[in-house]
């Protein structure tokens, strides 16, 4: 018989490399997806285009050749990243561009006349944008950033081929050690549902309490 | 180290005959993610709420946990209980039933669009459920979708990379295996990048094309 619980707590500490990329890639993400998101509707050409660049060239590769290319291309132009920094780039890199798609999104359908409501009382650019209309746009971008949350998620899996020790690669360890493939991979299917779970719950208290302070200001 | 143009048209041949698998893995995924995203919308709507409680449960599970490890999971786990699928077979499976969850939802959105008045009309001609809806219900609701249909394909596309984890030779793998006989990690990374950005950029024109012809649905 298999002693599973030593084979278990190698699957947690993979669990926890998973969260630990999930958390910091999300981080980097969301500050690309402001930085690009708001970059595309900057009135400077040169910022429009940088902005549009990245998030073309990030969205149509796939997460699995920017991982690639960054931990094995890289070094020969003198940057070594270890496994763990290669995943958090790429996996917020990538995911950064698919939000910012959506801040781009949400502070565009946020309606005209703030904006002219804003020139009319004489506000600038930045108060514009950080006291009027990001507040408002902010509780549009939550539910698809819970979405491109679950799909970092699901990107950190990606990493295990790089050889880091996350959940996925754990379970490959066990895989070949035991000879079993059913306990392992059911277990961390489990795990990867249970956070992606957690994610969606998470974001939703997240969207209530934000659009809270806004009752009775949007129609 | 770098560029050098002479290896890349010395690997261009191996390259190729890996996309030609992508493509073919991308095009039978996507033939299977269209027919079965059809019957998981059907199911979910199914009266029997046992029947569209579980299609709706697994197919939440499927889209919150990472499609790698879902093909490990075909791959590996299947083989123990005398199921043994070629690698092939088991990507397209596995891609196919991922992004059919993905596509169930598209489906969905459209199949409610079609205004009820037309099921009770149907109804009314004594038409039974099934002549419903391929003759009534179907044919209203499949034009507006193709475009996010379409999306969702260029994004399957873009995932088949991952099917070199379950040793299909399509271009992922077959990079690697010429990146690992010949210490040289650029050209061939790069290519592949290349390669999938090609597809993309054009594929978003085709996609453009698309929503002018169908009418664009938003969901």
């Amino acid at each position: 018989m298999i002693d599973w619980s030593g084979y278990l707590t190698l699957i947690l500490e993979g669990a926890l490399v998973t969260l630990q990329l999930t958390v910091m890639g999300s981080a980097l993400a969301l500050v690309m997806a402001f930085l690009a998101g708001l970059g595309r509707l900057s009135r400077f050409f040169i910022v429009r285009a940088l902005a549009t660049t990245y998030i073309e060239f990030f969205r149509g590769t796939s997460i699995f050749v920017q991982l690639f290319w960054v931990y094995f291309v890289l070094p020969f132009a003198g940057l070594t990243l270890t496994p763990l920094q290669a995943g958090v780039l790429a996996l917020g890199l990538n995911v950064g561009a698919y939000a910012a798609e959506v801040v781009r999104g949400a502070v565009k359908a946020v309606g005209r006349e703030q904006t002219e409501a804003c020139v009319a009382l004489n506000l600038s650019r930045y108060q514009r944008m950080r006291h009027v209309i990001l507040p408002q746009a902010l509780p549009l971008m939550l539910p698809t950033f819970c979405n491109n949350a679950i799909e970092l998620l699901k990107g950190t899996a990606v990493v295990s081929l790089i050889s880091l020790t996350d959940l996925t690669f754990q379970a490959q360890v066990v895989r070949a050690q035991t000879g079993n493939t059913l306990i392992p991979f059911t277990t961390i299917l489990i795990l990867y549902f249970a956070m992606a779970w957690s994610i969606s719950i998470g974001m939703r208290w997240l969207e209530r309490r934000m659009s809270r302070s806004l009752d009775g200001v949007r129609t | 180290m770098e560029w050098d143009w002479e290896f890349v048209w010395q690997i261009m041949p191996t390259l190729l005959e890996g996309f030609k698998i992508t493509i073919l893995a991308t095009v039978l995924g996507a033939a299977v993610a269209a027919v079965l995203g059809l019957a998981i919308a059907i199911a979910r709507r199914s009266p029997v709420t046992a029947l569209s409680r579980t299609v709706g449960f697994v197919c939440e599970f499927i889209r919150g946990t990472p499609l790698l490890v879902q093909l490990y999971f075909i791959f590996y786990v299947l083989p123990d209980i005398g199921i043994r699928l070629p690698p092939l077979v088991a990507g397209v499976i596995g891609i196919g039933l991922h992004y059919a969850t993905y596509t169930a939802e598209v489906y969905r959105a459209g199949i409610e669009n079609v205004p009820r008045g037309q099921w009770e009309a149907a109804k009314a001609a004594n038409l039974t459920t099934r002549q419903a809806w391929i003759h009534v219900v179907l044919p209203q609701a499949v034009p507006p979708m193709i475009p996010a249909l379409a999306n969702y394909f260029i994004a399957m596309f873009k995932e088949t990379p991952l099917l070199s984890a379950i040793t299909v030779l399509e271009l992922m793998n077959q990079a690697k295996s010429i990146a690992n006989s010949n210490y040289r990690y650029i050209e061939p990374m790069t290519l592949v990048g290349v390669f999938f950005l090609a597809v993309s950029l054009v594929s978003v024109v085709g996609l453009r094309w698309l929503e002018e012809r169908y009418a664009r649905m938003d969901d």
